[in-house]
């Protein structure tokens, strides 16, 4: 056959075998990822489910007018940036803290378990971390109530009612998941720099702190300033796990914790609502994306190596 | 590094710290560990006056649940991070070799999964409409198969570790592409696969997404997902907790340990291989960091 020849000459018949192997992941990329991307469409649709997916009406923009039109999109737009920037500098900053101390520990012992239980909330799910959140604020019988505020002659708070205290707490639960493994990275990095640049400065007579501003510190920064930049380009993506788990799903504290992802599930699952989710998972996509290129773009000005492509 | 000591404010420090880590846990088990009467005058407390086991023993009566969610997700962890493993470090073999012709075309069709997602809706109608595997276990197993930046990891790995001169001699040696990735490549590559298997098995272990998006049939209930109902549901609680005592109905049933005795049950695992684990989590965290 003539096509195969044309494959033979271009060397593809010669590697059929890698393209089989290739082949699975090839195709499950297609229905996770390809296959979702050409349903953007349905942001533009009146999508219901009698009619279909081709079928239903082109309605063009009135998705988007219709969210931006009610309060929602303002609300959730405002508490995913204001989440993720607060998440982002003080995960950033309690991180690179922990991981410059947890350097400074020379039992071998120690060294391992301080690693190990900074680590540990990491890999428990967020189901969990809802049960630990509830546990402490309970309204009738959590910790906080009746331990810390009740001895105190304070009055006990509803706090699955109460929107005001959600962000405090939301930014302590992200923070005491995450920040061990974002140390453990700053650690790695900081375990690779080359003793010799230690060994110079003692002999110069650097005190720890005066090796830990002028040398851990500026060699570490490049990985610290990639981390921040990739988190950047994730901004518009909240932990769907830790808003929906950590808030027990509580419709009465919305002010402060829906964000665009609780948003797109409630308005798909809950009330039905597919041109709100679409339109809203759509805007998310967009920015989302027009942020990791315009991210991508400063991080190959700053370091071409670090870049992601 | 001239001195040999710690100084002991960053120990003091850390301790505090790594406390902060673990007593979270230490309250759970305590709620669980309560007696519901002294709970319900006094709270949960770090240290209930009264123990109790009842939590505990109502749920070994009435098992069947949790020892269903335990399979599902037992099964659905099983098969996924092992058709998971052959998929990504298959994709990850062939674009790790440089001759391959489809090697900058498949990676750009890696990143672009990395850079655009359609979004919550349309991968909804993906696996509902088009696949029809809602109320599946294929639909909890399917999403997390593959992932681009394990692929990445993978390719990295093998560019970096197998040296090319291996792959053409077990090819003179007559060796074809599937002989020399099943005998050669996947044996010499053992500390990637066991650390992204590690993660794998830990997302997969974990996720409730799914099962909240896909399953309303109840005996398709993963662990995490029979959790989240019986953290939010109170009547789900009672229904786990339910069928052993409904007799003697003068007891009143301890819900918010039987609750917390869950969380326990699910936690428990975890916490026995986590410090086996330990060292593969830090070494894979080193592979993660170390872009592909």
């Amino acid at each position: 056959m003539a096509s195969e020849k044309g494959l033979k000459r271009k060397g593809f018949w010669k590697y059929r075998a890698l393209i089989v192997l290739a082949l699975p992941g090839v195709l499950l990329m297609l229905i996770n990822n390809y296959l979702p991307m050409f349903g953007i469409f349905l942001a533009f649709k009146d999508l219901n489910y009698t009619d279909g997916i081709w079928g239903s009406k082109w309605i063009g923009l009135d998705n988007f007018k219709f969210l931006f039109a009610s309060n929602d999109a303002w609300v959730i737009i405002r508490n995913t940036l204001l989440y993720n920037i607060s998440f982002l500098v003080i995960n950033t900053l309690l991180a690179v803290l922990l991981a410059l101390m947890l350097n400074e520990v020379k039992n071998k012992f120690a060294s391992k378990f301080f690693q190990s239980t900074v680590i540990l909330p990491n890999f428990i799910s967020m189901v969990i971390v809802g049960y630990i959140v509830y546990g402490f604020l309970n309204p009738e019988l959590g910790f906080v109530n009746k331990f810390i505020l009740e001895p105190f002659g304070l009055e006990p708070n509803n706090w699955y009612a109460e929107a005001r205290h959600w962000p405090y707490i939301l930014t302590i639960v992200n923070t005491w998941k995450g920040v061990g493994y974002s140390a453990v990275v700053y650690l790695a990095a900081i375990v690779g720099i080359d003793s010799e640049y230690y060994e110079a400065a003692v002999i110069d007579g650097a005190s720890r702190w005066k090796q830990m501003t002028k040398i851990t510190i500026p060699l570490i920064a490049p990985i610290i300033i990639i981390m921040t930049l990739l988190a950047i380009g994730r901004i518009f993506n909240a932990d769907f796990g830790l808003f929906y788990q950590a808030t027990m799903a509580s419709g009465m504290i919305k002010e402060t914790t829906e964000v665009i992802d609780t948003y797109v599930y409630n308005a798909l699952l809950v009330t039905g609502d597919t041109g709100l989710a679409s339109s809203a998972g759509l805007l998310q996509s967009v920015v989302g994306f027009t942020l990791v290129v315009t991210v991508n773009l400063i991080v190959r000005k700053v370091s071409k190596e670090n870049a992601l492509f | 590094m001239n001195s040999k000591r710690t100084n002991p404010v960053i120990i003091i420090v850390l301790t505090l710290f790594s406390l902060a880590c673990l007593i979270p846990f230490w309250l759970v088990l305590m709620i669980s560990l309560a007696d519901e009467d002294w709970v319900t005058v006094h709270g949960y407390s770090f240290w209930p006056g009264k123990f109790s086991l009842v939590a505990y023993q109502y749920l070994i009566e009435d098992a069947e649940k949790i020892l269903r969610a335990y399979g599902v997700s037992a099964l659905v962890t099983i098969t996924g991070v092992v058709v998971s493993l052959f998929v990504t470090s298959a994709m990850a073999y062939a674009l790790s070799r440089k001759e391959f012709p489809l090697r900058g075309a498949l990676s750009l069709y890696i990143l672009i999964t990395m850079l655009f997602s359609g979004g919550l809706l349309p991968w909804y109608l993906v696996y509902t409409r088009f696949l029809h595997v809602q109320d599946t276990l294929m639909a909890l197993i399917i999403p997390g198969l593959i992932g681009g930046f394990n692929v990445i990891i993978m390719r990295t790995f093998f560019t970096n570790s197998i040296p090319p001169s291996l792959i053409d001699s077990s090819q003179i040696d007559g060796a074809g592409e599937f002989r020399t990735y099943f005998s050669i490549i996947l044996p010499l590559s053992l500390p990637v696969m066991a650390t992204i298997g590690l993660f794998t098995t830990v997302s997969y272990w974990n996720d409730w997404f799914t099962s909240l998006v896909f399953i309303q049939n109840e005996k398709l209930f993963s662990l995490q997902y029979l959790l989240t109902k019986t953290l939010m549901n109170a009547s789900f609680l009672q229904t786990i907790a339910n069928k052993a005592y409904s007799s003697t109905a003068q007891v009143t049933t301890p819900l918010e340990s039987i609750r917390m005795a869950m969380a326990m049950i699910a936690i428990g695992p975890l916490v026995l291989v986590f410090p086996f684990l330990q060292k593969y989590f830090v070494k894979g965290l080193t592979v993660g960091a170390v872009k592909g």
